[in-house]
């Protein structure tokens, strides 16, 4: 039992799970996505991406990179519903709502690349 | 680069969470705590202000309470909120700076930028080890000919000199160990550019260290190793290292050399001598009775050259038996007169000091000098930094061994040749050397004479390979005819001529010259660029031949060849 091993692992699944909760619902229905789940899966995914910087194995810089896309992808999606709803006042239409979901899904693929290749590392350790 | 970068990441994890924690939880508390707009309507921040109001409270700026003004339970979390994220920052900025100011993170940094700037080098470079006394001789010598050194010492204050030395141009140096082999590697041993290994190290065993190091990782490196004991010379041929300079057998038999024939010597002397340096003076060392105070590994190898030239010399040793001192030996330090006096430094024609204590030998010095003021003196300077005295105590030599190293390690280095026609010389007697002696004094004056060699390559005399190769003969005396006027002469001596395995020493002027030759000159500074103008021009080459300006330009040479018809 390795109390680092735990809380990394447990902010990655974390990281995916949220972003799932997110994601989960009609794609372009504003009222089967919280906000408040797209919030706390962009600030898990950073800490996350954080926890991985500095490492030099090649799983470690592996994570790291699906991290940062998974950063990415949510990145530019909350910058997407910040601008709809306060800077061009165009409210959140089916069809901004349906981008904000898809690039919320792209980070979702990244965050399961990321679990894989936990459980990769976990098995092939062997520890 | 990337390894400084990990570094400093990995160490800002535990900051970084903290920064993005209280980011997440103050904007959290400022969405979910009910507020309400200026008519009193209910109303609940959203994220977008949320991250606004926190960007700008956090680094304490503050731009008030918008978009609407607190509420009460607003306003007490923010008061917590504010506490929190100003700790966090403080907290990431202050491990940011203690990070970089970090003595195991500035070597990693240090390390990396050395490998960067090695990486980068694209010229010919000496890896020098060891930055001492010697060391930093050999690398102000190199820089000077314009020849890039890269510095490895396992003393920190020695690199932390070297960087502010003044060099003509930018030297990396590293502080490591260098007999660990990954610190040669990172040198450059490697690289497609490093073009030897100068081992100058304290000790013989760090040197040794050095040599197999080099010699396994990367044979074909040539390899410049000092040696202090003879037994390490021998340990050091045994792997083929290519140049081993033990600094006090080769003053001994530069000594010895002038014993012989001061008229070698002086050819010696002038031309292996380092610019910035006193041009040596005419060296004539009497025959007849030496006092040799101190049988250390200088004294030893005196008395071992000077017996081979029949000259007798008299050992002053405070510790016979420990050195193994011969027969005979006075039983003193030499800085006292009955010692000297027991000596026989009344009918004696030279001393030599040659202790390894610097005050010590100049006491030796004038207290012999009292003794007998005809007295030829030589000592041996230990310190570089003791030049000052050493020069006031007016001696007729001064062995100074990095002095000694700096003029053979550049000898082998910037004029390879050198080394031959030197060895070539040997076998000349003293009415040659006079010769040769009058011949360079009447080029050079009082300056110090350059030496350089002109391979005839397709890169270093273009020209020349051209007009042999087009049938025309091309002699000895045409390099030496000045491309400016062709009545005069480039002052220059050429000393050897090197074909095909052949040396020529001292060759004639009209010596008809072939692609492959190597020559070797002597003369004023200046006269190698004018050399090399001839060499790489061809219409200064045609000028120097023919005597005719040769036109240059498809324009000029097509308008030339009309007028050449029209002549004919």
């Amino acid at each position: 039992m390795n109390l680092e091993k735990t809380i990394f692992a447990f902010v990655i699944v974390l990281a995916m799970t949220v972003n799932f909760g997110f994601f989960y619902g009609e794609v372009a229905n504003p009222d089967h996505h919280n906000v408040y789940e797209l919030y706390g899966a962009l600030v898990v995914s950073l800490i996350a991406t954080v926890m991985k910087l500095g490492e030099r194995t090649q799983i470690g810089a592996l994570l790291l990179a699906t991290s940062l896309v998974a950063d990415v992808q949510l990145i530019i999606a909350v910058l997407v519903w910040g601008t709809v709803a306060y800077v061009t006042d165009t409210g959140l239409t089916t069809h901004t709502m349906a981008a904000i979901v898809s690039l919320s899904g792209g980070a979702l693929l990244a965050n399961v690349v990321s679990v894989v290749l936990l459980v990769a590392e976990t098995i092939m350790g062997r520890r | 680069m990337p390894e400084v970068i990990f570094l400093l990441l990995r160490r800002m994890r535990a900051p970084l969470v903290t920064l993005i924690s209280a980011y997440a939880v103050a904007m959290l508390g400022l969405v979910l705590i009910p507020g309400e707009t200026a008519d009193g309507e209910p109303w609940r921040m959203d994220f977008f202000h949320a991250f606004y109001v926190v960007t700008y409270t956090a680094p304490t700026i503050g731009f008030g309470e918008i978009p609407h003004p607190f509420t009460g339970a607003q306003r007490l979390w923010m008061m917590f909120a504010i506490y929190g994220l100003v700790f966090a920052w403080l907290y990431a900025i202050g491990m940011l700076l203690s990070i970089l100011q970090d003595p195991a993170f500035r070597r990693v940094v240090d390390l990396s930028r050395f490998r960067r700037s090695v990486r980068r080098l694209s010229e010919p470079f000496y890896i020098v080890c060891g930055y001492g006394e010697n060391g930093s001789l050999v690398v102000r010598a190199l820089a000077d000919e314009g020849i890039r050194p890269v510095v490895v010492d396992s003393d920190a204050e020695r690199i932390e000199a070297l960087k502010v030395e003044g060099l003509t141009m930018e030297v990396p140096g590293l502080n490591a160990d260098a007999d660990d082999p990954q610190v040669l590697i990172d040198a450059g041993l490697n690289h497609p550019d490093c073009a030897g290994v100068i081992a100058v190290s304290r000790t013989d065993e760090a040197n040794l260290s050095i040599a197999v190091a080099s010699k396994l990782l990367a044979p074909q490196v040539p390899l410049i190793c000092r040696a202090r004991h003879r037994d390490t010379e021998a340990n050091m041929a045994s792997f083929g290292t290519e140049h081993i300079i033990n600094p006090f057998d080769t003053f001994a038999e530069r000594f010895a050399m002038a014993v012989r024939s001061p008229g070698m010597y002086l050819i010696y002397a002038w031309l292996t001598g380092i610019e910035h340096q006193p041009v040596a003076r005419p060296l004539v060392p009497p025959r007849g009775k030496w006092i040799l105070c101190g049988y250390g590994r200088f004294g030893k190898a005196m008395r071992e050259r000077l017996a081979e030239e029949g000259v007798d010399t008299v050992v002053v040793e405070a510790e016979p038996e420990g050195t193994g001192a011969p027969e005979g030996t006075v039983v003193g330090r030499g800085t006292e007169a009955e010692t000297l006096q027991e000596a026989g430094i009344e009918d004696a024609v030279g001393i030599l000091a040659g202790t390894d204590s610097d005050p010590n030998n100049l006491s030796i010095i004038l207290t012999a000098r009292e003794l007998n003021p005809n007295l030829f003196t030589v000592a041996r300077q230990s310190l570089g930094r003791n030049q000052a005295i050493f020069e006031a105590a007016d001696l007729d030599l001064v062995l100074d061994a990095g002095t000694v190293l700096t003029r053979e390690v550049l000898g082998l280095i910037t004029t390879p040749l050198m080394e031959r026609f030197l060895q070539l010389t040997l076998s000349q007697d003293d009415a040659w050397a006079n010769v040769l002696v009058s011949r360079i004094t009447a080029l050079v004056g009082d300056e110090l004479p350059h030496t350089w060699s002109l391979p005839l390559g397709v890169k270093s005399a273009p020209a020349i390979i051209d007009y042999l190769q087009a049938g025309h003969p091309f002699q000895l005396g045409d390099l030496l005819t000045d491309p400016r006027d062709r009545n005069e002469w480039v002052p220059a001596l050429p000393l050897l001529v090197h074909r095909e395995g052949a040396y020529h020493l001292l060759p004639a002027m009209d010596m008809a010259l072939q692609p492959a030759d190597r020559i070797l000159f002597c003369g004023r500074s200046g006269a190698a660029h004018h050399m090399a103008w001839t060499a790489c021009d061809h219409g200064a080459l045609s000028y120097v031949t023919t005597g005719d300006d040769r036109p240059e330009g498809w324009l000029w040479e097509w308008l030339a060849r009309r007028g050449r018809g029209a002549q004919a």
